[in-house]
């Protein structure tokens, strides 16, 4: 399974939601299929991804948010697991792409492809819903159950370890997160 | 515990008046009233964090949904924090509102705390961060606000170091 192919499938269902990415072949790939204004890169920090996700679901309990999460910048937050599992905001929906790699830095191998399981790390956490899928099928019968549905849900996709071929694109920084947050107090004003 | 509840009842009520809404959390022995009093608001919402950066990441969500927010950490989880601070909320500007309780100062008895103490101010300088001193409980609200305004004009993180002299009783 590709992860471009699983950001494809859920592409349409992001449009009504706030997405949180984490930096590199994710990021890119998500803006290659189009930005929009309620999707923000964050491009290092690496493993705070989530933790933002958890601030804005907090923040925003009416509103959909997605993370869009990575096994290396998970296994740098851990506990980031237990801080959601903790709060378990109904809004939020993880998604963990697990391709066994620190890709965007060449490629070194994670601890998931040591035997590392994210999704029973997950569940062990108190994650209320934790799923691993394989296909894209899955993966999207996933994310629309996630979305549709009303707790907490971590979503750990099995992915291949490849991604494009760079990552800076011509959104800079600064200009995402302004655009990001205009976004969302626009929806506020709604 | 001689940890002063006036003060922290002070700085509690000074957090509320500049509408913080969301605070984050780690325990430390200083802040165990602010974080009680934290979550008995239910005006209030809490976060009890793992590690101290998570915050970061947690502050930077609430900005975004135009949520005003502080951190409550010890010096060490500031120290703990010091990638976030820089890779997420200096990269990106995001205003956060530190109040770090300052140990390993003049007067600490426990040994562990004391290399924490030495390095907090040269750190806080040397990233950048805009720093003062809560010491009295008469100047907490005015100089809470004077952080807060500097963090939401300036769109980064500042610091507020609480001082064993406002926060500990004997």
């Amino acid at each position: 399974m590709l992860r471009f192919d699983c950001l494809r499938a859920m592409y349409p269902e992001l449009e009504n939601c706030l997405v949180v990415t984490i930096m590199g072949a994710t990021a890119a790939e998500l803006q290659s299929l189009g930005h929009r204004p309620n999707f923000f890169y964050l491009q290092h920090a690496m493993g705070l991804a989530s933790s933002t996700g958890l601030g804005l679901a907090l923040s925003l309990p009416e509103q959909k948010i997605i993370v869009l999460d990575g096994d290396g910048s998970l296994l740098m937050n851990l506990g980031t697991l237990s801080t959601m599992a903790r709060y378990r905001p109904a809004n939020l929906v993880h998604v963990v792409f697990d391709n066994e790699s620190l890709l965007s830095v060449g490629g070194f191998p994670t601890a998931t492809g040591a035997g590392t399981d994210l999704e029973g790390i997950a569940r062990a956490s108190g994650v209320p819903k934790v799923l691993a899928v394989r296909t894209v099928e899955d993966f999207k019968t996933a994310v629309d159950d996630a979305l549709r549905g009303h707790q907490l849900t971590t979503i750990i996709a099995k992915v291949e370890a490849t991604g494009p071929s760079g990552y800076v694109t011509d959104l800079s920084l600064l200009e995402n997160r302004f655009q990001f947050r205009r976004h969302i107090q626009s929806l506020k004003r709604r | 515990m001689p940890v002063s509840s006036a003060s922290s009842k002070a700085i509690f009520d000074a957090l509320k008046k500049c509408d913080v809404r969301l605070m984050s959390a780690l325990p430390e022995t200083w802040l165990v009233h602010l974080i009680r009093m934290a979550d008995d608001d239910p005006e209030m919402t809490l976060v009890r964090l793992a590690k101290e950066e998570e915050g970061v990441g947690v502050s930077a969500g609430a900005h975004f949904a135009g949520v005003k927010s502080a951190m409550l950490m010890q010096n060490h989880g500031f120290l703990a924090s010091i990638n976030a601070i820089v890779s997420f909320a200096h990269l990106y500007k995001i205003p956060l509102l530190m109040l770090i309780s300052y140990r390993g100062t003049f007067g600490e008895r426990d040994p562990w705390q004391t290399q924490g103490g030495n390095v907090t101010e040269s750190l806080l300088r040397a990233m950048g961060v805009p720093y003062s001193f809560l010491d009295r409980a008469d100047a907490v609200e005015k100089r809470i606000r004077q952080a807060q305004t500097l963090a939401e004009s300036s769109l980064q993180p500042v610091a507020l170091l609480l001082m064993r002299d406002l926060m500990w009783e004997e």
